[in-house]
């Protein structure tokens, strides 16, 4: 058995996750959720050994460094944070149903990584630019939040899906029904705004500092540490808006995925259709 | 809203929409730095947009927007906003925390949401001892005051947290003046002192020494008011062909001494990630340059005499202290790097020896007049970024503190505890009452199991 065995079996659980979850939106079996939460947790559970695995590989390889250091390796810790963050989540506000709206960005990541020609899935060994004990820090701070946001992003769908559904004066045993208050979505989404923001923000001091390790320079507006501000003001006016203009519901929604949007234009658009300094995240 | 009767500018200055519209201009303009590349020739510009659009991009200066005066202006604006929005709000924040909350009408309590209402056994004072008691074993403080025919008891817990997101702004201050103070362009343009905040870079050959670098800003020199010399430079690689490591040795001279550094040695070990500090002025190991040069060490293995010498390729020197003369006659290249060199060695007294030796690797001849050690390797120069930023120290302190206030701000609440004890009918009764300005839901777990658990104290 080797990791790539492993990520294997862990696409395939996080698959039939999703797929679980949105049966559960159509059929509102309560069964069918607890199936689509097992595979979640099966896969999260497998993930974390294939992560161990390939951080072990690393080392018989005599290249030893955590497996976070390029574009297969974060698409596969983003779709393990994202899960994570999200089986979490499950257990604290037993709102299952969110699944459906969450796994598939997993799903969609660990597809990705795993099938697209472009992603390299050979583990190589670290540049000098890489070995440095914050790359550890800025990785994990800046995906907790990725993940974080990606359900943010979830839920700010599932709302506007839902208020739709009302808008239509579909009755209850409707699709959009079997999903939470209005009211729950909306202050969920506001809770994981929040902690996204705060992991983002760490993200982003970890890696001044650490540019500031390496190059002198904490700050230098390349299109990556630009479009991470950029999230980073999006986030900001959409709390300030909801703190102090009072705004919530569909205007919030609207902004979480606007704001996914631009993490994710953060995380991929930039390694692939902009040049800077983060180039090594791209292949 | 006293802003209402203070000046229209304050008031504009101190609005939220302004921060509002602020975030968001900053965030839709930070896109075209992203799009249009920063800071290339003039010429690029047109060659890629026409020349119309590379003149309307001068204009706008949006080939170095970050530093563009409208951008800047926009973060002076933003400071401004930020300042005046926290001063507005901050003198309300300062009566919430300093309140009198005994005042409270004991009538408000029975409407609390979060409430609970006991039967205790004991006569009032008792009880009151008891109450007070047990908040104070639980860390809540009480203060008590006598109204409505009982006694009211009050605690609070952690009423400095409403200033988490002045902490959060104030952060964002410190962080931007410590920008302005490690700004090449202020130390330049404001302060007329180049020397106390630079970037710069410059490359120095194995063997040779600098007191000086060239700024990044206009090309000129800048004095570093001591010398800095490159002992060795190497790159190692992976088996992959992947380079592993550039490493300079480097030592500081002061007066033509070499200065011990941090760990007591006196050559440092220079990387990528592992820069070198000194006075202030940091250098990051960040390029190199191969030479068709070679840097030779001789040494005599019966007396130890050594010599360092640089020779091109394909000449010969006679060595000044040994008898002996030496020479390259061909190499071996892969892409820059040389990694085999072919030697000529001759003492004068047989026939010379010839002979291929790896880049840098020793090599022991044995002659008729003694034995020789000979090193031979390729001459490199390192080139270091060196910078000196008196203003990182703020950032660094701003970072932390943003951290700091937001996880105040959103994870920590102002938490108030009442508690009502009165004699009704000869019955003493006391109403637990609550509140917390944020995160109510976890607060009114806390209040139950405190509330709880001196029920089961009591009973």
């Amino acid at each position: 058995m080797n990791s790539s065995q492993l990520f294997g079996i862990t696409t395939l659980c996080y698959l039939l996750s999703a797929v679980f979850y949105v049966a559960l939106l159509v059929f509102k079996k309560k069964k069918v959720g607890t199936i689509g939460l097992g595979f979640a947790i099966i896969g999260v559970l497998v993930q974390t050994a294939a992560i161990g695995l390939r951080w072990l590989e690393s080392y018989q390889m005599g290249i030893g460094h955590a497996p976070l250091t390029n574009m297969y390796e974060s698409l596969v810790f983003f779709a393990w944070c994202t899960t994570l963050f999200y089986i979490f989540m499950e257990f604290k506000f037993k709102a299952r149903v969110v699944g459906a709206f969450v796994m598939p960005f997993a799903v969609a990541a660990m597809a990705y990584a795993s099938f697209a020609k472009r992603i390299n899935q050979q583990i190589s060994p670290l540049v000098p630019a890489l070995q440095s004990n914050w790359l550890l820090a800025h990785v994990i701070t800046c995906f907790i939040g990725y993940g974080a946001f990606a359900v943010a992003g979830g839920l700010g769908l599932m709302y506007l899906l839902k208020k739709s559904g009302i808008k239509k004066g579909k009755k209850q045993d409707s699709f959009t029904g079997s999903l939470p208050e209005l009211k729950v979505i909306d202050d969920l989404t506001h809770k994981t705004i929040i902690f996204g923001f705060m992991w983002l923000s760490a993200g982003i001091i970890t890696g001044a500092v650490w540019a500031n390790e390496a190059w002198g320079t904490y700050w230098s507006w390349d299109p990556k540490e630009t479009w991470s501000i950029i999230t980073w003001f999006i986030y900001a006016s959409t709390l300030h808006a909801r703190f102090t203009r009072g705004w919530s519901g569909s205007r919030i929604a609207w902004l979480a995925i606007i704001g996914f949007i631009s993490v994710f234009f953060t995380y991929f658009g930039v390694n692939f259709l902009l040049s800077g300094l983060h180039s090594y995240g791209a292949s | 809203m006293s802003s209402r009767k203070k000046n229209p500018v304050w008031a504009f200055f101190a609005s939220v929409r302004l921060a509002l519209f602020l975030l968001f201009i900053l965030a839709a303009t930070s896109i075209f730095g992203t799009v249009i590349q920063q800071n290339q020739p003039a010429a690029q510009y047109v060659k890629e947009y026409g020349e119309k659009t590379a003149h309307l991009f001068q204009v706008l200066e949006l080939t170095d927007m970050y530093n563009s005066w409208w951008f800047l202006s926009l973060l002076g604006i933003f400071s401004l906003n930020l300042i005046v929005c926290s001063l507005e709000r901050i003198p309300n924040v300062i009566r919430l925390v300093k309140k009198d909350n005994l005042t409270i009408k004991t009538e408000q309590l029975a409407r609390m949401k979060i409430r609970k209402t006991l039967a205790l056994p004991l006569p009032p004072e008792q009880s009151v001892r008891r109450v007070t008691d047990y908040l104070h074993g639980r860390g809540w403080k009480t203060t008590k005051r006598e109204k409505d025919g009982g006694i009211l008891l009050f605690a609070q817990r952690g009423a400095w947290t409403r200033f988490g997101v002045y902490i959060v702004h104030l952060s964002i201050l410190v962080i931007l003046i410590g920008a302005v103070i490690g700004s090449p362009t202020f130390a330049r343009k404001v302060l007329h002192n180049e020397k106390f905040a630079f970037k710069g870079s410059i490359m120095i050959p194995e063997s040779r020494e600098t007191n000086f670098i060239y700024s990044f800003a206009n090309g000129k020199k800048i004095d570093l008011g001591f010398t800095v010399r490159c002992n060795y430079f190497t790159i190692e690689y992976y088996a992959n062909g992947m380079p592993k490591t550039y490493l300079s040795k480097v030592s500081v001279l002061e007066n033509g001494k070499p200065v011990p550094l941090k760990d007591g040695s006196t050559v440092h070990d220079l990387k990528v990630n592992k820069p070198l500090t000194y006075r202030g002025i940091t250098f990051y190991q960040s390029s190199y340059q191969p030479y068709s040069d070679f840097l030779t060490v001789l040494v005599d293995k019966k007396t130890n005499q050594k010599e360092n010498r640089i020779i091109g390729g394909g000449t010969q020197i006679k060595s000044k202290i040994l008898p002996v003369s030496f020479g390259i006659i061909n190499q071996e290249v892969r892409g820059e790097a040389v990694q085999r060199i072919k030697i000529w060695f001759s003492d004068n007294q047989a026939d010379p020896a010839i002979f291929w030796v790896n880049n840098g690797q020793k090599a022991i001849i044995k002659r008729p007049s003694g034995e020789y050690e000979l090193t031979v390797k390729q001459l490199y120069a390192t080139g270091l970024q060196v910078t000196k930023d008196p203003g990182v120290w703020f950032v660094y302190v701003g970072c932390g503190m943003m951290l700091f206030g937001l996880f105040v701000a959103f994870f920590m609440s102002h938490r108030k505890i009442y508690a009502f004890i009165r004699e009704e009918a000869g019955q003493t009764t006391l109403i637990f009452a609550g509140s917390a300005h944020k995160n109510k839901v976890g607060f009114e777990k806390v209040f139950s199991r405190l509330v709880d658990e001196f029920q089961q104290q009591m009973a």
